[in-house]
């Protein structure tokens, strides 16, 4: 078995399973936010219409409740939500509740990997479709809409079919400022935006275990946009330091099989770009050189951790930008690192703005959406049509480094394009 | 069980934020949403739809974010199935589960030769769409026994976990 089926066949209290299998799975972590948690709120009514009284939670402690859409509430509906998520929390007795302007808080996915919240081995779901990013550290972890979150916070178990294995064998390391984002876009471009849908896609190889664990989460963030039920990555010793201790990771057999294996060689991986209207559309950014942005963006569960916000800085010191650069740590935990270690004054010296924890403007949320045939280059993880504002506007999506060159000459550019 | 309805027609690739744009997140009213489905994809389907209405689309229909609201906007506008070549899995299992729409799978058949604005008729139990208007029939893919069975019980709320598999 691989390790997604040996996770699903533990959780399912069975020896075997198989892909295309359908198991009732016990669930061990289970995440909502502020769009996802006033949802499950609505399903919970409807139950009490139809006289069916929700008294408690499974386990409250297994609960894990993060502001991060619409914060700060851009109006009052955004404000009512988190006051609903709230009295949700407060009703059901959760205690693990990230908040803005209270500490830590911020993007659910970074805020669950900085907490250590989700550990290997376990079987996670959150009402976020980017919930397959906490794969990277081996468990297994799928996005869901809120009656199927309800379901499981009301019994602790849900359906699952087995899904098959596509394997991705990464080999070498990747050269400088060629990134994670740049592989994952290769991977998308080559199989499509379907091209694994309904399946886990599984990262193995040397050149997995070179990168640093944000890099990672950038794969199996990702892998959602190929339509993955689940992005996995076995843990290795990164992993294990990671959390010192108290879990149990669970390993794939030697001889698991695996639906397609693919193999790239991080060493020939160039920085990549892809159009809008597909995470999929990827070309190298040597193709789309001199093509006019409006703005930039650094931010988002894929592409606003501490490790992009790094890079982003490599590339920006002592320059200044030319077109808006619009910087969003993900958390209050990679706002404060940026601000320790001198990442801030870099990007305020660029000219840049920087701004609270949110996931905004990366879903056309608030915060810097785009006008009407604006053309942003951004970090984040999905270009579709109005993604990020108005339908007649466009995103390019990069890597950190990308988008940071990009707006430091005011056009689409390879970062290997600035050094020196 | 038999559906009765017109045709709206879509491309490949339709998303979550065509079904309905992330702005609209914030609302929980269905009805709400439901004035704005499908508003980045065409803006004017809202105007057009009518109850037991059809949408029939290319591959990887429902693609992108987990949100609900997107099956929830379709079936307040009035959509009662939609006929795809392929769906997002996300957009399939919140419309089984949260019992608000059906997702049949077709074939490249039927998705080139049903036309915007036909009407058509849906017999799950014989596995076929009609489209009355040009009087072809064509199969569709079966429907997973699970999937079926929480289907006619109205979503996964009806059914408790033991009674799952």
């Amino acid at each position: 078995m691989t390790v997604s089926e040996k996770i699903l066949a533990r959780a399912s209290g069975r020896d075997r399973v198989s892909p295309g299998d359908v198991v009732l799975a016990r669930v061990d972590k289970v995440m909502v936010h502020d769009v996802g948690g006033p949802g499950v709120v609505e399903v919970f009514k409807e139950l009490e219409q139809k006289g069916l009284k929700v008294e408690r939670l499974f386990d409250p402690d297994r609960v894990i409740a993060i502001e991060d859409h619409f914060v700060p509430p851009p109006d009052q509906k955004s404000a009512q939500n988190l006051k609903v998520l709230e009295g949700f929390v407060r009703r059901f007795g959760i205690n693990k509740y990230y908040r803005y302007g209270l500490g830590q808080y911020g993007v659910c996915h970074v805020i669950t990997y900085e907490e250590r919240l989700v550990l290997p081995g376990e079987v996670y779901v959150g009402t976020d479709s980017h919930t397959t990013t906490t794969g990277a550290l081996g468990s297994f972890a799928v996005g869901m809409g809120h009656t199927d979150v309800a379901y499981v916070l009301m019994y602790g178990r849900i359906w699952f079919r087995v899904p098959e294995t596509m394997l991705f064998r990464l080999e070498g390391t990747l050269r400088d400022r060629v990134m994670a984002k740049d592989v994952i876009l290769k991977i998308l471009k080559d199989i499509g935006a379907d091209g694994a849908t309904y399946k886990a896609m599984q990262f193995s190889g040397d050149g997995v275990r070179s990168m640093p664990i944000e890099e990672r989460l950038t794969l199996t963030n990702m892998s959602v946009e190929a339509g993955a039920k689940n992005g996995i990555i076995e843990p290795d010793e990164k992993i294990l330091d990671y959390f010192g201790g108290g879990i149990s990771p669970v390993y794939g057999d030697e001889d698991a099989s695996y639906s397609e294996t693919y193999s790239y060689d991080l060493q020939s991986v160039e920085p990549m770009v892809a159009k809008p209207y597909s995470p999929a559309n990827g070309v190298e950014a040597r193709e789309l050189e001199g093509t006019p942005i409006d703005k930039a963006y650094i931010g988002s569960c894929t592409g606003g951790k501490y490790y992009d916000l790094v890079k982003a800085a490599e590339v920006l010191k002592g320059r200044r930008v030319k077109v808006r650069l619009e910087v969003i740590p993900a958390t209050q935990g990679v706002y404060r690192k940026a601000l320790d270690s001198g990442l801030l004054k870099i990007f305020l010296d660029a000219g840049a703005m920087v701004g609270p924890p949110t996931c905004g403007a990366c879903l056309g949320g608030h915060m810097g959406v785009l006008a009407e045939g604006e053309v942003a280059i951004s970090s984040t993880n999905r270009n579709f049509p109005g993604r990020m504002g108005h339908r007649g506007s466009k995103v390019y999506l990069a890597s950190p480094a990308t988008v940071a060159a990009s707006a430091v000459t005011g056009y689409i550019t390879d970062p290997r394009d600035l050094k020196a | 069980m038999k559906l009765r309805g017109f045709a709206h027609k879509f491309g490949d690739n339709i998303d979550t934020d065509e079904i309905i744009p992330g702005p609209y997140l914030k609302e929980q009213d269905p009805r709400k949403l439901a004035e704005h489905a499908m508003e980045g994809a065409d803006p004017e389907f809202v105007k057009k739809v009518r109850p037991g209405d059809f949408i029939v689309a290319g591959r990887n229909f429902g693609c992108g974010s987990s949100r609900e609201h997107a099956p929830l906007a379709l079936r307040y506008s009035g959509v009662k199935a939609v006929l795809a070549l392929s769906f997002a899995r996300i957009f399939y299992r919140n419309s089984v589960d949260g019992g608000h729409l059906l997702p049949v799978e077709i074939g490249i058949d039927a998705y080139e030769g049903i036309g915007d604005g036909d009407e058509l008729e849906l017999d799950l139990d014989e596995g076929l769409v009609k489209d009355l208007t040009t009087g072809k029939g064509y199969r569709v893919k079966p429907i997973p026994e699970l999937v079926r069975r929480i289907i006619e019980a109205g979503g996964l709320f009806s059914l408790k976990p033991e009674e799952l598999l």
